[in-house]
């Protein structure tokens, strides 16, 4: 399979503060996967970094993305190329109808569907973000991404801060958006989801997972059998694996 | 008083500064107006004015309880199609009705400084509104004033009443055609809202690149009367300075002040002063300025004189460019225990954030800027009917905004 999204030793800082340290990363096309970690070691920094978002500063390495070097592009670019994310603190942007940012990002999308899919009609009207519990943030943020469809997409924490009925919808949009839905050889579509819980994973399918520790992965296996692992110890069997590399 | 008494006043205050805003020199604009012929059918009306009204809002083929048009000096049409609205010129009125003397000049100061002055010293044009007591507007009254000559002294003095329980919503639009370059506007406006009647009162301004402008505006509410008065001016324009000034002066009344601007060049001191005259009135102003070169000061200042009033003011101001400035200036005068009285400013640049949030959807720079200040100058506005909301929230939306450098 080709490696729809590479990332070759990857060194990131922010706010001259160095987070990300060598990260490699390889993401199959039609692949899923989990990136597991503790609180600051550096998820949201690999995400957003891939998304493009100027402040993370790249200090080595580079990101392949459909067989290009994508590192040094624009952030509107990237998404035109089809990366998409999820992010775990969107803004609120005033005065912009969460109805009217779903048309702009994807002037064919059906609004009202989506809304409606995601239990979000009575938020149509409304400036997006702006006084949505956590939940609903959540949901905002997959409703944009149903309508933009990525080839690839992040998910930063869809599932924090979302109750148990939410969690099952929003896994059910990812499902679909990752194209966990249909046969395995007809999918074209990746993606990579952070989250503490694993609840999430209840409601949608992973096929590989990764441990961050310290701005550097670590060690990459099953999903299920990493999670387990670490409910049952914490991280702390992880970082003694960084010790011994 | 009688009209002498206000021409004296008026000529002592000739040379009288006003206390806000660059000086205007006067005698460098052209004193008299040529006149223009009336016209009877709106249907006849010459295209460039037609085309001018709807670029502030005013569209003339649509459903209104009444149009005023007014070309430099000449109101050259007034009609008036709904009961108990009467919709006339003023000099027309001021014939007509001896009794408006007791509302001529009575809430602006004829002598408040040399514009005020200047407007009493000429013969007056202008509009006159009445809604008789208990009447309501469905539809809204519009006016169009239309400088087309260049380099006038274009002056308007206006008179609203709305009699007790009435009802009215009047948009007035302001404007230029393009080759006129230079100019002045003077306009003085008294509204009278009287108990439980309510007015909206909508102004858009558009104005030339090299027009200064003066309104003078007062408004007295007593109990139970509303008011929600908006202002729009997204075009540059050389030098503006307007204050207007709500007195609540019974019980219950409100007044809401909303504005939107957007500058890319000139010099524009707005704002709006509520005097909370009386217990439960309560005031909230909302000014929204955009800078994308202009300077901006943007003023509110409510004053609570007795217990049990509310008022709360909120300034923001985006700067989207080396050359702008926006200076914020809420000021609240608290005169006794009792109040409940706020205010938030904040000005500053377009959040990164926002920015990055739209473009992660596949919104170049610009396009996110624009989506972000659109929604930034697309006011909530509370006491207008549906067809003015829209009317306004089109034009917010439709002008190009262009995001600095
Ligand atoms: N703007 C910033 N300036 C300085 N340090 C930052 C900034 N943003 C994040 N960090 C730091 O980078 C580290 C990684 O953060 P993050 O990627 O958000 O972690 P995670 O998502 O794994 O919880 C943390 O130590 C955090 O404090
Ligand atoms: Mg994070």
């Amino acid at each position: 399979m080709i490696g729809l999204l590479e990332i070759e030793d990857l060194s990131v800082s922010i706010g001259g503060k160095r987070v990300l340290k060598n990260v490699n990363l390889k993401v199959s096309e039609g692949e899923t996967h989990a990136l597991f970690g503790p609180n600051g070691c550096g998820k949201t920094t690999l995400l957003n970094t891939i998304a493009g978002i100027p402040r993370y500063q790249v200090d080595g390495g580079r990101i392949r993305f459909k067989g290009e070097d994508i590192t040094d592009l624009p952030m509107y670019e990237r998404a035109k190329k089809g990366i998409g994310i999820a992010f775990q603190h969107p803004p609120a942007i005033r005065g912009l109808k969460l109805r009217d940012l779903i048309k702009l990002c994807n002037p064919q999308a059906d609004a009202d569907d989506l809304l409606t899919e995601m239990d979000l009609m009575d938020f149509a009207d409304r400036d997006v973000n702006r006084g949505f519990s956590g939940g609903e943030v959540k949901r905002s943020e997959m409703v944009q991404l149903l309508a933009q469809q990525p080839d690839f997409v992040m998910l930063d924490e869809p599932d924090s801060g979302v109750d148990l009925e939410n969690i099952k919808l929003i896994g059910k949009a990812i499902t679909r958006i990752t194209q966990k839905d249909i046969k395995p050889s007809k999918r074209t579509k990746s993606g990579i989801i952070i989250t503490h819980f694993g609840h999430i994973l209840d409601y949608m399918k992973t096929d590989k997972a990764h441990v961050m520790i310290e701005g550097t992965v670590i060690c990459s296996g099953d999903p299920r059998e990493i999670l387990d692992e670490i409910k049952k110890s914490g991280y702390e069997r992880c970082a003694a694996c960084l010790c011994q590399i | 008083m009688p009209m002498s008494d206000l021409e004296d006043r008026a000529r002592k205050a000739r040379d009288k500064k006003a206390a806000l805003g660059t000086d205007v020199d006067l005698e460098s604009y052209e004193q008299e107006a040529s006149p223009h012929s009336e016209i009877e059918d709106l249907d006849l009306l010459p295209e460039d004015v037609r085309k001018a009204a709807l670029n502030v809002g005013v569209s003339l083929d649509t459903e209104s309880g009444g149009t005023y048009v007014q070309v430099d000096q000449t109101p050259i049409h007034v009609d008036s199609n709904m009961e108990g609205i009467e919709f006339l010129d003023i000099a027309t009125a001021l014939k007509n009705y001896d009794w408006l003397k007791d509302y001529w000049w009575k809430l602006v100061p004829v002598d408040q400084d040399k514009y005020t002055a200047d407007v009493a010293q000429y013969p007056p044009a202008g509009y006159f509104i009445r809604a008789k007591p208990g009447a309501k507007t469905v539809f809204p009254l519009k006016s169009c004033m239309y400088l087309g000559q260049s380099n006038l002294n274009q002056r308007v003095h206006n008179i609203v009443i709305a009699e007790e329980g009435s009802e009215l919503h009047v948009i007035t639009g302001c404007t230029t055609p393009s080759h006129v370059q230079r100019g002045l506007h003077l306009g003085v406006s008294e509204f009278y809202i009287k108990k439980g009647a309510h007015v909206s009162f909508t102004m858009i301004h558009n104005w030339g690149k090299e027009v200064e402008v003066r309104p003078r505006t007062k408004i007295h509410i007593e109990e139970g009367g509303s008011l929600s008065n908006n202002y729009v001016c997204l075009s540059p324009v050389k030098t503006l300075q307007t204050y207007p000034t709500a007195i609540l002066d019974g019980r219950g009344a409100v007044a809401s002040f909303n504005s939107v601007l957007y500058s890319n060049q000139g010099n524009i001191d707005i704002g709006s002063e509520v005097i909370l005259r009386a217990p439960q009135t309560s005031a909230d102003s909302v000014s929204r300025a955009v800078s994308v070169g202009g300077e901006i000061i943007a003023r509110g200042r409510m004053v609570g004189e007795v217990p049990d009033v509310k008022a709360h003011l909120e300034c923001v101001g985006l700067i989207l460019s080396d050359r702008g400035r926006i200076y914020s200036i809420p000021e609240l005068d608290g005169r006794c225990g009792g109040l409940d009285m706020s205010h938030e400013a904040a000005v500053g640049k377009i959040s990164e954030e926002e920015l990055e949030y739209l473009m992660a959807r596949g919104l170049s720079m610009d396009q996110a800027t624009g989506v972000i200040v659109r929604g930034f100058l697309d006011v909530e506005i509370k006491g207008l009917p549906e067809s003015l909301k829209q009317e306004l929230h089109k034009i917010t939306q439709l002008q190009e905004l262009h995001g600095g450098a």
